[in-house]
């Protein structure tokens, strides 16, 4: 008998288990199952949400890729092993075995630490539930080790997996009923919780931490150290780093988020296969580059000089803001989050407009944390249902006027 | 103002084994049978006892809420079985055919002279009324109320529809004369739609304001075309006809005889030659689908109506009352080794997340009945939107619908749709939700809640 049959067999057999939902996810990941309409239409599209958020995966895999090199690139930058890459993105010192090693053990952890903890989850309220398990966590998952410094202990990671799957989507009722993006819910819960674990000068380069503690016990070493270039900015630092660096992604960051040359490639992915909403993408980075402008007119004009402690971010020029922190990566992979994100064609744009908006205002305005697009993602998933609200209204208006012009 | 209709949303969903243009008589059906279920919210009460001996055109039953809307036999005979369901609701009326067929004679009907209200009478006694269907609510006109106009739809873009340029040919004095009967009924206009290329008999009517539709399904749909002309506001009403059935209307009116004929389509994938027949409403599909159509022992659905929309019919079942196609389709009911990740060129898909049908739009396609994928919430946005041309939110309504909120669902349009016009944006719905059966369910609640 072959396994096709051998595991129809067990699914009637088990039909009327409670477990039987965990079977399933795991059945239907071999085998497009044999379920068949009734009712309503005969014939469905080839596509389902698996296929849907395989797609997202598919897209975020260069980042990962790229993160893992990346980690062991900052880690023997830092300690003097190697020299800073020079000539552009294949530059032989980057993509070395020894810089993807470290990355790859360094990340995979937090990759499966996210995956199996945020699945358990899903396994276990799919069962009490009585409901097929959902793929929503499928991208959350791969999200959540892009977005978070490399060196974070997996229990926080665990512990915040648990905080944003429970408490941004389990409770308001599973996929595609939550409110907060959950994986902005996961690191928003970091951030808040373990602030020293989410920004400063250690935690982006792996290592760091760790040869603090030596220090600090008393061992003789020189201490490692790397900003972002927001922390840089803010402070009000030169930025050693060239643009050239910063837009092909050899910067200290979270992990996924450096490389804006393959966030782009993966957004025109997700716009090209029409998953990922091109008018949210697009009107995010008007936005931002709307509030860049203005701030760039700020201190342009004299109004804010380099004594103010806002001046670094606002005085950089509009389109830098484009490449540096995870302005990219959350434009293209959180703010189009379908179920958070504003539903409505013309609602998209609003949404997306003062996301980009957002991020960049809080940036400037807050020195102490300036990674202003997951702020302003979650504040933007909140106000998401307004917008339609009065998108559709506008649709709800037109039918009155036409209901009065009859009775007039 | 030009009354050319074109509209840009929507999807062709092209398939395989489209009817060859030639007529076939089909073989005489020795049942025919009328299922109530076929006539939305009427509840029956039966005329026609078991073992009666009824011509056709006879009344069969009516409905219980709306007395004078009775329901005609299409053929003559005997009725030899009333099956029921629970609570003794009739789910059938089985009639054993005669050979040499009888109709019941309604008498030459003199247009000139005729009123709204003989006209109204006349095709009430005759059994044509059920043909006339109304919005809100998609369901049989009420015979009460004066529709504020009338919409007859002469172009098919469903998939593997009927071509109506085909099967209307010949039938110019028929239509003509129904569509005489159906404006005296109305205060406002018939408005009739007829394909770009016009070729259809439809477009030679007098008396009726004719558009010409230009895009892809759901162009053809009567719900499109109300939507972009004249939308039902709240409190009105609208009409509306299908061709096959104008036919019907304009024979009992030329002649008086009530002849339930059908030029049908056989279509699908399943079918080894698909053409065209001609029979009566109510037939067993058996006489149909096996002679050059279909296996006997193939694992294939068989749909009364077309792809969307249709109605699934056991291989014994019958024609339903108000289509005129037949669409045959294998089974899907099996297990796809990695089919939701890997790529597909062999399925319909609006993405292109590894699907490629984008990359050969005229390509005609051999679809199944497999889902392709579990049910689940709504997740996506935005690809409604790509296929539904009317001017409503359709997630938003059939969230509304979900819920139950009456307000909502009235203030977002739902005296305007109807099922079919959600057909396409569950066909491609990535969550596989039953979109018709929650409007349905929508509709049925308004009726009983504001009527």
């Amino acid at each position: 008998m072959s396994l096709k049959n051998k595991l129809h067999n067990f699914k009637v057999k088990n039909k009327d288990k409670k477990w039987l939902p965990a079977f399933s996810a795991l059945h239907t990941f071999l085998f497009l199952p044999n379920e068949t309409t009734h009712g309503g239409t005969h014939i469905k599209v080839a596509d389902d949400l698996k296929r849907t958020m395989n797609t997202v995966i598919m897209a975020m895999i260069p980042c990962l890729i790229f993160g893992m090199f990346n980690a062991g690139y900052q880690h023997h930058l830092a300690l003097g092993e190697i020299q800073a890459v020079t000539s552009g993105f294949f530059s032989p010192e980057f993509w070395t075995l020894s810089n993807f090693m470290v990355g790859f053990w360094k990340i995979l952890p937090l990759v499966i630490v996210s995956y199996g903890v945020g699945l358990g989850i899903e396994f276990i309220f799919a069962i009490i539930k009585g409901h097929e398990v959902e793929e929503g966590y499928l991208v959350t998952g791969m999200l959540v080790p892009l977005i978070v410094p490399v060196d974070i202990p997996l229990w926080m990671l665990a512990v915040a997996v648990i905080f944003g799957v429970v408490i941004g989507k389990e409770v308001f009722g599973g996929t595609g009923m939550n409110i907060l993006n959950p994986a902005l819910t996961i690191r928003a819960f970091l951030f808040f919780a373990y602030p020293t674990w989410m920004s400063g000068d250690k935690v982006w380069i792996h290592g760091a931490v760790e040869r603090d503690q030596l220090i600090a016990s008393g061992q003789n070493l020189d201490a490692i150290s790397g900003e972002t270039i927001l922390g840089g900015l803010a402070q009000g630092k030169e930025i050693a780093y060239s643009l050239w660096d910063m837009f092909l992604g050899f910067i200290p960051g979270s992990v996924g988020e450096t490389s804006t040359l393959l966030i782009i490639l993966g957004g025109l992915f997700l716009i090209f296969t029409k998953i990922g909403s091109w008018r949210i993408m697009l009107s995010s980075v008007i936005g931002a580059i709307v509030m860049g402008l203005i701030f760039n007119q700020v201190t342009a004009s004299g109004w804010i000089t380099e004594s103010s402690k806002f001046y670094g971010l606002m005085s950089a020029p509009f389109w830098e803001h484009l490449v540096i922190g995870g302005f990219a990566f959350g434009t293209v992979f959180m703010a189009t989050d379908p179920v958070t994100a504003s539903q409505t064609n013309k609602g998209k744009w609003i949404y997306g407009f003062l996301i980009g908006f957002v991020s960049i205002m809080i940036r400037v305005f807050n020195p102490a944390y300036p990674e202003g697009v997951m702020l302003a993602i979650l504040l933007m998933n909140v106000f998401a249902p307004t917008i339609d609200h009065y998108v559709v209204q506008g649709n709800v208006k037109k039918r009155m006027k036409r209901l009065k012009a009859k009775v007039a | 103002m030009s009354n050319d209709i074109r509209i840009k949303k929507g999807l062709d969903i092209k398939l395989k084994g489209e009817a060859e243009k030639t007529v076939e008589q089909a073989v005489i059906s020795n049942y025919c049978t009328i299922r109530p279920e076929d006539f939305h919210g009427v509840t029956p009460k039966l005329v026609a006892k078991e073992g009666t001996t009824v011509k056709a055109g006879s009344t069969l039953f009516y409905d219980k809420s709306h007395e004078a809307v009775k329901f005609s036999s299409p053929v003559s005979g005997k009725v030899i079985e009333v099956v029921r369901g629970p609570k003794r609701r009739i789910d059938a009326i089985k009639i054993e055919a005669d050979k040499p067929q009888s109709y019941e004679d309604y008498g030459k009907f003199n247009l000139d002279s005729a009123t709204a209200e003989t006209v109204k009478t006349h095709l009430l006694a005759s059994g044509c009324w059920p043909f006339i269907r109304q919005r809100p609510y998609d369901v049989i006109a009420n015979p009460d109320k004066s529709p504020k106009a009338i919409f007859i739809s002469g172009y098919a873009s469903a998939p593997l529809a009927a071509d109506l340029d085909f099967t209307l040919q010949g039938k110019e004095s028929e239509l003509q004369a129904a569509v005489n009967a159906l404006g005296k009924l109305t205060e406002g206009k018939v408005h009739v739609s007829v394909g770009k290329n016009a070729s259809s008999p439809m477009a030679g009517l007098s008396g009726v304001t004719l558009h010409k539709v230009f895009g892809p399904h759901p162009s053809g749909n009567v719900g499109t075309l109300i939507n972009k002309i004249d939308p039902v506001n709240k409190g009105e009403v609208v009409w509306t006809v299908s061709p096959q059935d104008l036919v019907i209307i304009g024979e009992l009116l030329l002649t008086g005889k009530f002849n339930a004929e059908r030029i049908l389509a056989l279509v699908g994938s399943s079918v080894k030659n698909p053409r065209y027949f001609k029979t009566l409403i109510g037939s067993e599909v058996a006489t149909i689908i096996y002679d050059k159509g279909v296996d006997k022992d193939g694992n294939d659905r068989i749909i009364s109506g077309n792809v969307l929309s249709g109605k699934q019919v056991a291989p014994d079942g019958n024609l339903d009352y108000y289509s005129n196609v037949i669409s045959v389709i294998p089974e899907g009911d099996d297990y796809e080794f990695f089919g939701w990740n890997k790529p597909v060129f062999n399925k319909v898909s609006t993405s292109r997340a590894l699907t490629f049908s984008w990359l050969n739009p005229k390509k005609k396609y051999d679809l199944n009945t497999n889902t392709n994928g579990e049910h689940r919430a709504f997740v996506t946005t935005g690809t409604y939107e790509e296929v539904f041309p009317l001017d409503i939110y359709p997630m938003q309504i059939l969230k509304a619908c979900m819920y139950q909120d009456l307000d909502e669902m009235e203030a977002l349009g739902m005296y305007e749709v109807a099922p079919e016009d959600f057909a396409l944006t569950e066909f491609v719905c990535v969550s596989k939700q039953p979109h018709q059966k929650i409007i349905r369910q929508g509709l049925d609640l308004m009726l009983k809640e504001i009527g």
